[in-house]
């Protein structure tokens, strides 16, 4: 038995709690058990297990409702150019990885377009800033910006955003399904 | 409406509390619970899983669809106006005809919930709280705690950290790392930006602004995209109402683990049990209800999409109850 302290509830809670993260390397999936249902409808997947399957900055949908998606990109060197009419926003859930900002002088999206398309190039326009990002860091990438991703090591992302042209659905692969 | 207009009772009965009435409903506790009655029925509600239910339902305004404190009484919410019911989404009431429901106001269904909450909430008990965080809820009145449930509502309009946003927590700001969170890593993103560019290029570290909440089972906007609503929250113990959808929920584990019962939105009937691990993304359809259960205080995202339009092309049956087909 650990050793413990006493709570304000009237019980006796550890002194110390280990809190678990999941990484590329290193996560264990729970699952749906049915009862009476389809386990299909659940959709139920795992963030990093997607990545470890995935090539180098491929946007796979874990999560979708209507127009709007979660990716999970596996990041791992250095990522196009890319940009949206509509916020999005990264978060790294594994590794570390900068976020280059440029604000395009033009947009080639309209202002409804939906989801991300790559930047051809180098992208035109002034340089916003630069982002370090580490696990559990959330950055915000502006509507009408151009960023790019550099991962030294491989991570994962997890992506804020709508289905665009490059969002991939492999739900038969990634999802539980009985 | 305002508090002013509140029904209760003109003297507090003899623990100490007041009685309120909403319409036909009626509602009083005493040291260990709540009454509730209405024209068809009464009911029993342990006054600590009753005002754990309560917070969620005032803090939440009413949330996504319906609000189950138990397996008879809850709200379901239409957005500027909202259901009270009984045994609506019970098998055996329905078929009985003993279900009962009224519609009212938000304003005033949210006055009287809140008057009820401060009133039967005591100094020692914080409901928003975990068990070994917070005294009892039981027992005669004895003084208030106006500052605890009464905690103002977090809802980023693009994310926190943007400068006019929601703030990051601090130890100044208020928000020590909780007592589970020791562990997780405090460092801020390293952001570099060029001049002229200040109210754009932003970013916060997400798992310790979650380390430190102060609440559990309270979801708060930190990212939104259009309708796209990143709200996490951190989670301990039994989630104080069973949440019925009316549109797709989806939840993605963000550290440690998370079982959820989850049942028949309209029936109570079990349809499967999910547990989720850090890592784990599940879809919740739109026909379920739903209660989790966190054995150590975890971080949970819950991604909502605020579209207005969802309920009733879920209703309809324009829409399917589960997310995808494959
Ligand atoms: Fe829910």
């Amino acid at each position: 038995m650990s050793s413990g302290k006493p709570a304000a509830g009237g019980g006796t809670e550890r002194s110390e709690y280990t809190t678990i993260f999941a990484s590329l390397d290193n996560f264990d999936k729970g699952g749906v058990e049915i009862i009476n249902d389809d386990a299909r409808h659940y959709a139920f997947s795992n963030l990093f297990e997607v990545a470890s399957k995935s090539k180098p900055w491929e946007k796979v949908a874990v999560a979708k409702n209507l127009e709007y998606v979660l990716e999970a990109v596996r990041a791992e060197g250095v990522s196009e150019w890319r940009t949206a009419a509509h916020d999005e926003f990264a978060v790294c859930m594994d590794g570390e990885v900068t976020v280059d900002l440029v604000k395009l002088d033009s947009s080639p999206l309209s202002a409804d377009a939906q989801g991300s398309i790559a930047v051809n190039g180098e992208p035109a326009g002034k340089k916003m800033g630069r982002i370090h990002l580490k696990r559990g860091h959330q950055a915000l990438l502006p509507a009408g910006s151009a960023y790019r991703f550099t991962s030294a090591n491989p991570g994962v992302l997890m992506m804020q955003t709508i289905a665009g042209p490059d969002t991939q659905y492999r739900w038969a692969e990634i999802c539980q399904t009985a | 409406m305002t508090v002013a207009d509140v029904v209760r009772s003109t003297a507090p009965n003899s623990e100490g509390y007041f009685e309120f009435t909403l319409g036909e409903f009626h509602f009083r506790r005493d040291e260990y619970f709540v009454y509730i009655s209405w024209p068809t029925g009464s009911h029993m509600m342990s006054v600590d899983a009753f005002l754990r239910a309560m917070q969620r339902d005032v803090a939440w305004d009413f949330f996504y669809g319906t609000v189950n404190f138990d397996g008879v009484f809850g709200t379901v919410n239409h957005y500027g106006t909202v259901d009270i019911f009984a045994g609506r989404f019970n098998d055996s009431y329905r078929k009985a005809e003993l279900d009962y429901s009224e519609n009212h106001e938000t304003p005033a269904i949210r006055e009287t919930f809140k008057s009820i909450l401060a009133d039967w909430t005591n100094a020692a008990f914080d409901p928003f709280a975990s068990p070994h965080e917070t005294g009892a809820a039981f027992g005669i009145k004895n003084g208030d705690n106006d500052s605890a449930v009464t905690r103002r509502r977090i809802a980023a309009r693009r994310m926190v950290a943007v400068p006019g946003d929601e703030e990051i927590r601090t130890d100044e700001s208020g928000f020590p790392v909780n007592r589970m969170f020791l562990d997780v890593d405090q460092s801020e993103p390293v952001v570099e930006v060029e001049p002229g560019f200040e109210g754009e290029v932003a970013a916060f570290n997400l798992f310790a602004y979650l380390s430190r909440s102060d609440v559990t089972w309270n979801p708060s906007v930190v990212s939104q995209c259009k309708d796209s609503l990143f709200c996490p929250t951190t989670e301990e113990y039994i989630l104080p109402i069973i949440h019925g959808n009316d549109r797709v929920e989806w939840f993605v584990q963000l550290s440690d683990e998370i079982t959820w019962a989850v049942e028949d939105r309209d029936t109570g009937a079990m349809r499967s049990r999910v547990t989720m691990k850090a890592g784990d993304v599940a879809a919740m359809p739109a026909d379920i209800r739903h209660q989790g259960y966190s054995p150590k205080r975890s971080m949970l995202l819950v991604w909502e999409n605020n579209s207005s339009a969802i309920p009733d092309l879920i209703a309809s049956g324009k829409l399917p109850t589960y997310p995808i087909e494959f």
